[in-house]
């Protein structure tokens, strides 16, 4: 494939290079849809089927950190309009600093995500043989607040009232969980890969008003990752915080 | 009315410089980047994919010869129909035209020089290799029994066989699919010639635009379902799992949302290849092209909207099922639309019988006859009869091998020239061809009736009244087989010894006969500019047709 400049042998104009990527982006962003779409699927119907367990598995979530996260991952689409407005602008310099800034965020977010599924851990969460939803609330750790345990308490109490099988089916909020989540951690690392290449070639300065097409195409597909965890963040954090 | 020769008379050379010349060794073909390439290194790799599904679909035919079972215990035949399928469908039939033809083909029909992503073309390629891998390290270690549709809990936690790496194979292969189609759909979009209006495309073009929306939106969800049931098998999640509260039922709408529409996956590019050889053969602009090209669409929207008529027997209430039903039926007219218009086409025509249009004319009855038989599953009453029977096994071959392959292969014979520069065999090429129709109809007519008396799918045994039946499906399979042996024997013997072509040898409308057999790497020295309509024979001096052997404009009589 030969390529003069920019603009590779088999297409006729620059124009429809750009046109061609950017649309075989949006083509690929409504593929993830539906890649995502069948596990929103899946959490939706045991969502109804297992209110309270669903509402009972949510309160064994940190809500500072899920809150944390999606500040910063908010914020981190930002950086990254940023540096795609400078590329469109021509402020070459800005371009790799707003990147820089962008992969700090990304990897900020995922290690946040690595200290709560940690905790997840500790509070035998993860799905497989030692699950016990009642676990945390039996034997909290020095810092947890009282109140906040003898509250959890009383929540598990009645759901195991209205569902004896919560466990199972908290079980099955926590699989979905760690799957839908790991998912989207998993887009994240490949985002933070794809910043960490532009990084690299926008340091050389290959970004132009004219030229700039992997900046805006990564840009879309950081954004659409961000806007999955927007759907996360209520589905799994939210859900029972009405009190 | 009929003539019988058409191919050519005059002599021609090849030409000097082509894309199977342009660079030698095996680098040059294991890195190309050229979209007519990556379609060879598809033929021969869903060649040998069909082989592997072959292979066990010929020990299921001799297992089948006695009513107790004559080669291989009970678990292995499960094993071998559960192979047959995954070989066939995911490696097989959805590759096959789109990955084989769309690749060579979709560039040069538009007027482009290559896919819009030629990289990520060859990255399919890859994707699906590495699927295949894993496909068949999952049949070679174990075998897979749990029948191609992977319903859990049997899949998830019960089957004794290497399902992790099959699912994982199936999962990986799926994103060579997503990827083809993306292509194919930004390659429709932006890479058109000059004067290439959307009307103006060829049919085969439209129906691979509505194959590809299949493969882009219907495919990521069988691969987040598999990965799902992949991790329920292997970390004992409980996704699908009723004894932890998950639900099977779920598992197949997910699967189903998408193996309904792979059906259109597979059958809408052979439509597509019948839409072209019908006009070139019968020399006359095809019926109703906006027809034939919307019903493209129309298949593909409907399409999706189907399938939970594979789980009218599993728990469904009665208003979803009969909300179902109606929308099956619903797809019997856009394809019925295509089907009238091909008749129409034929019509008056000036007909001559090589072997495409053999397959083309075989694809009609076939296809009508399979589409017939799904409007009897469509329908509730009914289909509480044959549900699981050989006559859903009936129905599904004859719109999958009498549709799908029967196009493929159709197709394979009519750009041959085109691939290759050469010419085949034309004698044999038409005995291929009936033998090929005639053995498809004794090994699958006769298990509509298996059906309908009420032998069951996916049994290794049969009750003894069943035996006549079932020896004659497997004579015809054997029929079948010499069928598809001789193409591949004489379409590779003529890549050596075959007469030369010429540029357009049948002659045909499209751009991808404007250039030479075979093409340049850039397909077209001077990108074309197209100023004529599509299947526009009587206006097209250029093909050097006589007015004798025209068909007659329409009101002449």
């Amino acid at each position: 494939m030969h390529r003069t400049g920019e603009l590779f042998g088999h297409f006729q104009t620059l124009e429809q290079q750009r046109e061609s990527a950017t649309f075989g982006m949006w083509v690929f962003l409504a593929t993830e849809v539906l890649f995502f779409g069948g596990m929103f699927l899946t959490y939706t119907i045991n969502r109804h089927a297992y209110f309270t367990a669903f509402g009972v598995g949510s309160n064994d979530l940190d809500i500072t950190l899920g809150t944390t996260n999606t500040l910063v991952l908010i914020l981190s689409s930002f950086t990254m309009a940023m540096a795609v407005w400078c590329a469109q602008t021509g402020k070459k310099k800005l371009v790799p600093l707003f990147l820089v800034l962008t992969l700090v965020l990304g990897c900020a977010f995922l290690g946040i995500k690595f200290v709560e599924y940690k905790q997840k851990f500790h509070h035998h969460l993860v799905p497989g043989r030692s699950f016990d939803i009642s676990y945390h609330v039996n034997h909290p750790a020095p810092g947890d607040d009282p109140k906040e345990i003898a509250f959890e308490k009383e929540e598990l109490a009645k759901a195991l009232a209205s569902d004896p099988d919560t466990n199972s089916h908290a079980q099955l909020y926590f699989s979905l969980y760690f799957a839908m989540t790991g998912l989207h951690a998993l887009h994240m690392v490949v985002g933070a890969g794809l910043v960490m290449w532009l990084i690299g070639a926008s340091l050389k300065g290959r970004f132009t008003p004219h030229y700039h097409t992997p900046v805006e195409n990564i840009g879309l597909y950081w954004h659409f990752v961000d806007i999955v965890w927007i759907y996360l963040f209520p589905l799994f954090y939210l859900i029972d915080r009405h009190r | 009315m009929s003539q019988t020769q058409t191919l050519p008379t005059r002599s021609y050379e090849m030409p000097r410089e082509h894309y199977l010349n342009s660079s030698y060794g095996i680098r040059s073909w294991l890195l190309t980047t050229d979209h007519k390439r990556i379609a060879l290194l598809y033929l021969v790799s869903v060649t040998f994919f069909f082989f592997v599904g072959g292979v066990f679909a010929t020990m299921i035919r001799i297992h089948l010869l006695t009513p107790e079972g004559a080669l291989v215990s009970p678990e292995t035949y499960n094993k071998l129909f559960t192979m047959h399928g995954v070989a066939m469908i995911f490696f097989f039939l959805i590759p096959s035209i789109p990955a084989v033809l769309g690749n060579f083909l979709i560039p040069q029909m538009i007027g482009a020089k290559d896919v819009a992503f030629p990289r990520l073309n060859l990255l399919s390629w890859y994707i699906y290799i590495i699927g295949g891998c894993f496909a068949l390290y999952s049949f070679s270690t174990g075998g897979l029994d749990t029948g191609w549709t992977f319903y859990t809990p049997l899949s998830s936690i019960y089957s004794n066989s290497a399902v992790t790496p099959a699912v994982l194979g199936i999962f990986i292969n799926g994103f060579s699919s997503i990827l083809t189609g993306l292509n194919f759909i930004v390659t429709i979009h932006t890479m058109r010639a000059p004067g290439m209006t959307w009307f103006r495309l060829p049919l085969f073009i439209w129906s691979h635009y509505a194959t590809s929306l299949i493969m882009v939106l219907g495919t990521p969800v069988v691969a987040i379902t598999l990965l799902l049931a992949g991790l329920e098998r292997m970390l004992h999640l409980g996704f699908f799992n009723p004894a932890m509260g998950g639900d099977p039922i779920l598992f197949q709408h997910l699967f189903w949302f998408y193996s309904h529409p792979a059906v259109y996956i597979m059958v809408l590019p052979a439509m597509g290849v019948v839409s072209e050889i019908i006009p070139t053969f019968a020399r006359k602009p095809i019926f109703g092209y906006s027809f034939v090209a919307a019903s493209s669409i129309a298949i593909a929207v409907i399409g999706f909207l189907v399938w939970a008529h594979h789980l009218f027997m599993t728990g469904m209430s009665a208003y979803s099922a009969l909300a179902f039903s109606f929308l099956s039926y619903l797809v019997a007219i856009p394809s019925a639309v295509k089907v009238f218009n091909w008749t129409a086409t034929l019509y008056k025509g000036s007909i001559s019988w090589d072997a495409p249009m053999l397959y083309a004319l075989g694809f009609i009855g076939l296809f009508t006859i399979g589409g017939l038989t799904g409007l009897f599953l469509a329908c509730l009453g009914l289909d509480m009869h044959i549900h699981d029977t050989y006559f859903v096994i009936a129905h599904f071959h004859y719109i999958m091998v009498g549709g799908a392959v029967m196009g493929y292969i159709g197709g394979l014979h009519y750009w041959w020239p085109k691939i290759s520069g050469k010419v085949y065999p034309e004698a044999l090429s038409r005995f291929a061809a009936i033998t090929l129709f005639l053995g498809f109809n004794l090994t699958f007519f006769p298990q509509f009736i298996l059906g309908y008396l009420g032998m069951p799918r996916r049994y290794h045994s049969y009750p003894p009244e069943f035996q006549v039946l079932n020896v004659l499906s497997t004579a015809g399979a054997s029929i079948l087989a010499l069928g598809y042996l001789l193409p591949m024997a004489y379409l590779t013997w003529s890549m050596r010894y075959g007469k030369v072509a010429g540029p357009n040898p049948w002659p045909a409308t499209g751009l991808e006969w404007k250039t030479t057999s075979p093409p340049p790497t850039e397909n077209f020295p001077v990108t074309p500019v197209v100023d004529w309509e599509p299947y526009d024979f009587p206006n097209r001096p250029d093909l050097g047709l006589t007015p004798g052997t025209l068909a007659p404009v329409p009101g002449d009589d």
